[in-house]
């Protein structure tokens, strides 16, 4: 590295653009990474934080809009419990509606119907857990909190009136496609989802009907499953497209993110090609001189690889703290796994480019050292 | 000092030291483009001889400093730089070759834009040449003492061209191989830098060989020998 660092410092104005460059490629990815796990967490971590492995809804529904079209018989839960590798099987209930809250909040829920006695119901941070009553006792995400809701508040149901109580919250963030989500009873939910309003005659089937059985058990065969109970499961990764405007958000950042990556790639190597032909009669006296090919190669290397590393450094130290700055106002969340990553790949993938563009080394003759022998 | 010799075969095999080139021709191009750069060139240069060899362009001066030197592998012929064979067929061996046998002074010194003078120095031995002599003593004996730390925009023409020397003796090698050094000097300094050639040649007892166009400089010089169309004639 005798001759990598020389040049490094020798050429820093050079060295420095193109480090800058790498520099701002690495801020747009750590926010762009924070921006994908915050889309995520908005459009998901009430799925993801459920205790199901899978989810079987109405056999034939619309994968992309399955938890709003979906509807299942209660019966299926049964079938679905007596499975073998299933652990647990419960009904879920799963729909979208405006509510506003005595205290004059208005907020967008997404009910979570589960049983309150089952394994779906969530554990509370503050409050008490899922109970029958009316009115009805419900619990909130954390975010719902931060909303403007709070613990004994009675959220009304806007159009058909139902009044919900808040009995308690639950300590992390549950949102489903950007709505926070609140647990409420089974019973309540059906009555919801038929649109009847508080005194209505409520039509006996509605209590049949859930959006899907909710199953918990990693080794359960779902296409049997499926067979025996006429169902079409989703595992809960795959349930996740289900969400609305998941599917698209998550693709369109990847889509950038691949983008970016190949941008990085690419200006690197081409930085790296000008700079081999420029160092073209210094790399051929240099080989006159007896210098291996491959001592040229790790020297050149070890510098791209020295550039790199600091420019990503100061471009994820820059976008941690930018991301932390407008943390609050968007759907935003570093997880250093996913920063570690990005930042690994943008080194490893320069590194790759500037080696398409070293390997020009070898093509150097050391002959053209020689001034009049071409 | 001794004269060269150019009829092959006279001192034979027992002159290890310098270069012994013998019968060595150099074919460059293919099909019916066939090139004879030399031509039964022979040329022995004992270590402490500094032999020029002048010519017109395009006569094959360089090509006799790439073959001598192992940066091209001739036709036929053998090349021999104190007993070893200059002629192998691999190019790493010819590196390594290069790296402990052979001192190269390029046109205008050649140096590495981002290293002092001293680094320049210090180049050859990170790559794996051998440390010779002492950077710093050298550079002293090329007299650019007060200079080590310059880097080359910051040295004049002839500076550049000194501390080229000194590059190309930092490794002790056998052969010394200089290529046109005067080119981008004026007369003045030409007269040096071949006078301080001549006399670090005689001192180390290194094998040197000036291609060069400048007859002035000339008489520094223990042979020199012509090279016309590729065949090289003793002129004194």
């Amino acid at each position: 590295m005798f001759l990598a660092l020389r040049e490094l410092k020798f050429a820093r104005a050079r060295f420095g653009l193109m480090g800058a460059v790498v520099a701002l490629i690495a801020v747009l990815m750590v926010l762009l990474s924070g921006l994908s796990v915050g889309l995520v967490n908005d459009g998901v971590s009430g799925l993801q934080r459920l205790p199901a492995t899978s989810f079987a809804f109405e056999r034939g529904v619309q994968h992309a809009s399955a938890f709003s079209r979906s509807v299942v018989e209660t019966s299926a839960v049964g079938t679905w419990a007596g499975r073998e590798g299933v652990e647990d099987a419960a009904p879920f209930g799963n729909v979208l509606v405006n509510g506003r809250s005595g205290g004059g909040v208005e907020i967008d829920l997404a009910l979570f119907g589960v049983e309150p006695g089952s394994y779906l119901s969530p554990a509370v941070d503050e409050g008490a857990r899922l109970s029958d009553g009316a009115p009805a006792g419900i619990v909130v995400s954390r975010t719902a909190v931060e909303d403007g809701i709070r613990l004994g508040d009675t959220i009304t149901i806007d159009r058909i009136g139902t009044e919900l109580k808040v009995v308690g919250t639950l300590a992390d963030q549950h949102t489903y496609g950007h709505v926070d989500v609140a647990y409420v009873p089974l019973r309540t939910w059906q009555e919801v989802h038929v649109g009847a309003r508080p005194g209505d005659e409520v039509p006996e089937r509605a209590y049949r009907e859930i959006t899907a059985v909710a199953v918990k058990g990693g080794s359960a065969d779902l296409r049997a499953g499926d067979l025996a109970a006429g169902t079409e499961s989703l595992t809960l990764e795959e349930s996740f497209g289900a969400s609305p405007g998941y599917s698209a958000e998550t693709s369109t950042l990847q889509l950038i993110e691949v983008f970016l990556y190949a941008i990085s790639a690419l200006v690197v190597g081409a930085f790296f090609t000008v700079l081999t032909i420029q160092r073209r009669q210094e790399i051929a006296v240099v080989r006159a001189m007896g210098a291996s090919t491959g001592y040229l190669l790790r020297d050149a290397l070890a510098q791209a690889l020295i550039l790199l590393i600091l420019s990503v450094g100061v471009g994820v130290a820059a976008g941690v703290g930018l991301g932390n700055l407008i943390g609050g106002t968007a759907p935003f969340a570093l997880e250093a796994g996913a920063v570690a990553a990005a930042s690994a790949l943008l080194v490893l993938l320069g590194v790759a480019g500037a080696l398409g563009a070293v390997l020009r080394i070898t093509a150097v003759d050391p002959l053209t050292a020689l001034g009049g022998s071409r | 000092m001794k004269p060269a010799e150019t009829v092959p075969g006279a001192r034979s095999e027992k002159n290890t030291s310098g270069l012994v080139m013998r019968d060595v021709n150099l074919q460059i191009g293919d099909g019916e483009d066939v090139i004879n750069a030399l031509s039964e060139v022979s040329l022995i240069v004992e270590p402490g001889e500094f032999a020029a060899i002048v010519g017109p362009s395009g006569a094959g001066k360089s090509s006799l400093l790439a073959v001598a030197g192992g940066l091209t592998t001739p036709t036929s012929g053998t090349v021999m730089v104190a007993g070893r064979d200059m002629t192998v067929a691999g190019r790493r061996e010819r590196t390594t070759l290069r790296r402990e046998a052979v001192g190269f002074v390029f046109q205008s010194g050649n140096l590495i834009p981002a290293l002092t003078a001293e680094d320049q120095l210090r180049l050859p031995v990170k790559f794996g040449g051998k440390a010779g002599r002492d950077p710093l003593e050298l550079l002293a004996e090329v007299g650019l003492a007060e200079k080590a730390k310059r880097r080359p925009h910051q040295l004049s023409g002839g500076e550049r061209q000194r501390v080229g020397i000194a590059r190309a003796l930092v490794t002790g090698p056998s052969l010394l191989l200089v290529d046109e050094p005067t080119a981008a000097l004026d007369r003045q300094r030409s007269h040096e830098i071949v006078a301080l050639l001549a006399r670090e040649t005689r001192e180390h007892g290194v094998a040197a060989i000036m291609v060069t166009h400048d007859h002035d400089v000339l008489g520094h010089c223990d042979t020199v020998h012509e090279m016309v169309d590729g065949r090289l004639t003793r002129v004194e």
